[in-house]
């Protein structure tokens, strides 16, 4: 027992110490499970990475049972009904799993004429884009599946897929009213994906990097370190992001692909069972997805409004080490997830508010206002960046630096500024510390000296 | 020792995958099923990329072959479908035609294959542009290639070199133009539309 004790205080010690560069979980558990306990590196790389796919199937399979219950919750109250109120309790707390066993016993149809093949396999294309893109979505610092450097474009690669789930149930249905929503769902794919692109370079742009854990960590401090309050044209793509996220997800005024009052169930109409409810599953699961990428890119990911970490520890959760670590990687997850969380309420709100679009006013949306929105939202942050205006980071202290004044940056030290996760003092670029970073420099300045010296 | 067993199986696993669907590619008839295929075929190759460390270049297939292209791909066969499954028959000339064409691809990639991995010539060496390249590889993997791509399409900052700059500004113009040609050639003509049809009609197929 006393052994026992003592292995776990050594590995809560290791997930606070841990490199702090990559502060990965996993990287630390496994190095402790390999050299302390000698099990087989590849055995050990493996049960992680099984452990991470569980956690995010967790988050995605958890997350669809409260989001369909909150669905109902929400869409009754709005509508001036009660909602679930019987099964599990007063709130219709087991309302879910109900639906749940109910999908489960039902039968799985394949319609006659149907594509057997893609037909069943149209709804798992739609589940693992959605679940493959939470991989390299970070939860808190280090807290992530797979760290990328370029976690946003992977994300949204991956994410992406998902419409093709969605466009091969609608063709191997072989229905009229599937094939419908499979077509609007194309026309509607080509209009958002170039203003979706746009605003979610905006923040790539200003935080330098492509490191969806350096672009939250960079947002560190009071709430106006948040790129939402960066400058006013980051201020207005927020809301053109998350209308072109919406339209991505599928969800009201966007569900044309749906459209339960026009083509029956859209592209879904011929599905039955557990295949139904894996297109639900991946629908919910995205919709936590861009709200999610939306808070790490907008609204400062898991920081709080307010720099509770700086209070407390005297530090910002990413430099901190050992228990103080958890405890304020903790406090930033819980953060994260409520953001999430309300933008999603928020996209319930407004399917229950708002009628559905026409196909023709959805690419008049995306097309006619949202991608030139973006474009000058895009020109008017270079610009902001380029001459060095305020941001609104300047208002409170615990400022964030990052590489936010971009020709400055550039003039005197190389991009891996970025890497640097805090700066409490304005003004002043830190020197690369990094061996890599520093090699290079050295090799680059060498360079320029010998061209200067022909 | 682990890992690197580790490594290889995976990347048997997605080399197969690859072989696997794309030859599923080549033998299935029905178009929407080729396209499939040919979905997880290149998902499988930027699984191989991802496995190879260069994740942007990964997420970049994703996005453009995957994500983009087949995307249209299959909403172009549901456009143009005359019946609801659309097959191909491959002729006999075609079959000659593709396996030239692909045998001559094969010989090759094969040479270029077993030449990756050799050190740089001497004489390559002494080129000013081996001379960037060496500066850049002596760089460690950490370094994120996404940052290595972007310096090396536009130049290193504070250098004087400019890159592919031009080049890239050229493509850019270029396709620009492109984009301008097919939306002017799609467009309503508003003249025709009146002259061949009633007022109501044409009113409709200008507000398209």
């Amino acid at each position: 027992m006393r052994r026992f004790l003592e292995a776990a205080r050594e590995l809560l010690q290791r997930v606070g110490n841990f490199d702090k560069k990559t502060r990965r979980v996993q990287v630390a558990v496994s190095d402790y499970l390999i050299s302390h306990w000698g099990w087989y590196p590849l055995l050990v790389h493996t049960l992680m990475a099984l452990l991470a796919a569980a956690l995010v199937l967790l988050v995605i399979a958890g997350g669809s049972v409260l989001f369909i219950w909150m669905e109902r919750k929400v869409a009754g109250r709005i509508q001036d009904r009660l909602g679930p109120t019987r099964v599990g309790g007063k709130f219709g707390w087991l309302q879910t799993i109900a639906d749940g066993i109910k999908l489960l016993s039902k039968e799985d149809l394949c319609p006659a004429g149907a594509d057997t093949l893609l037909f069943r396999i149209a709804p798992y294309v739609a589940f693992c884009a959605s679940y493959g893109s939470f991989i390299a979505l970070p939860f808190a610092t280090g807290w992530v599946g797979l760290d990328i450097n370029v976690a946003v474009f992977f994300v949204v690669a991956v994410l992406g897929l998902e419409v093709f789930g969605v466009i091969l149930a609608g063709y191997a249905s072989a229905s009229k009213w599937s094939l419908f929503g499979a077509m609007r769902e194309a026309a509607q794919v080509i209009s958002y994906e170039v203003p979706l692109g746009l605003c979610i370079v905006i923040p790539v742009m200003i935080a330098g990097t492509m490191d969806l854990t350096k672009i939250g960590n960079l947002q560190a401090g009071w709430f106006t370190n948040w790129y939402l309050f960066h400058d006013p044209f980051t201020f207005i793509t927020f809301f053109v992001y998350y209308t072109c996220a919406l339209a991505s997800v599928n969800r009201a005024p966007f569900d044309l692909a749906e459209a339960e009052s026009e083509l029956v169930a859209g592209f879904h109409t011929e599905y039955s069972g557990l295949r139904w409810s894996f297109f639900f599953m991946a629908e919910y699961g995205s919709m936590f997805l861009v709200s999610a990428l939306g808070s790490v890119l907008f609204l400062g990911g898991w920081n709080g409004p307010f720099p509770l970490a700086q209070w407390i520890f005297g530090q910002h959760a990413s430099e901190l080490s050992g228990f103080s670590f958890v405890i304020a990687n903790l406090l930033g997850l819980m953060a994260f997830m409520l953001k999430a969380v309300v933008a999603v309420t928020v996209m319930m709100w407004i399917r229950w508010t708002l009628p559905r679009l026409r196909i023709d006013q959805v690419i008049t949306t995306c097309w006619k206002y949202c991608t030139p929105i973006a474009a000058v939202m895009f020109l008017g942050v270079i610009t902001w960046q380029l001459f060095g205006l305020p941001s609104g980071g300047d208002v409170l202290p615990y400022h964030q630096q990052g590489v936010r004044r971009l020709p400055g940056a550039l003039r005197e030290g190389p991009f891996d500024t970025a890497e640097v996760l805090y700066a409490p003092k304005k003004d002043m670029l830190p020197a690369p510390k990094d061996s890599a970073v520093d090699a290079r420099w050295h090799a680059r300045a060498r360079l320029a000296s010998d061209r200067k010296g022909e | 020792m682990g890992e690197i067993n580790g490594h290889a199986l995976l990347f048997l696993f997605f080399g197969l995958l690859t072989c696997l669907f794309s030859l599923a590619v080549v033998f299935s008839a029905n178009v929407v099923r080729m396209a499939f295929y040919l979905i997880l075929a290149l998902a499988a190759t930027s699984g191989l990329h991802f496995l190879a460390g260069a994740d942007f270049v990964g997420a970049m297939q994703l996005v453009l072959y995957v994500g983009g292209t087949l995307v249209l791909l299959v909403f172009g066969v549901m456009l143009t479908a005359q019946n609801p499954f659309v097959s191909l028959r491959t002729a006999g000339g075609d079959w000659i035609v593709a396996a030239l064409v692909g045998g001559i691809l094969l010989v090759i990639l094969i040479p270029v294959a077993f030449q990756v991995g050799l050190p740089p010539s001497e004489a390559s060496l002494m080129d000013r542009r081996a001379e960037r390249e060496t500066v850049v590889s002596t760089e460690p993997v950490s370094v994120p290639t996404a940052t290595r791509i972007g310096l090396g399409l536009l130049g290193v900052p504070g250098d004087d070199v400019s890159g592919y700059l031009l080049p890239f500004e050229i493509i850019s113009i270029h396709l620009l133009v492109v984009l301008v040609g097919a939306a002017y050639l799609a467009r309503a003509k508003r003249r025709v539309a009146s002259d061949a049809r009633g007022g109501v009609e044409s009113g409709v197929a200008e507000s398209e």
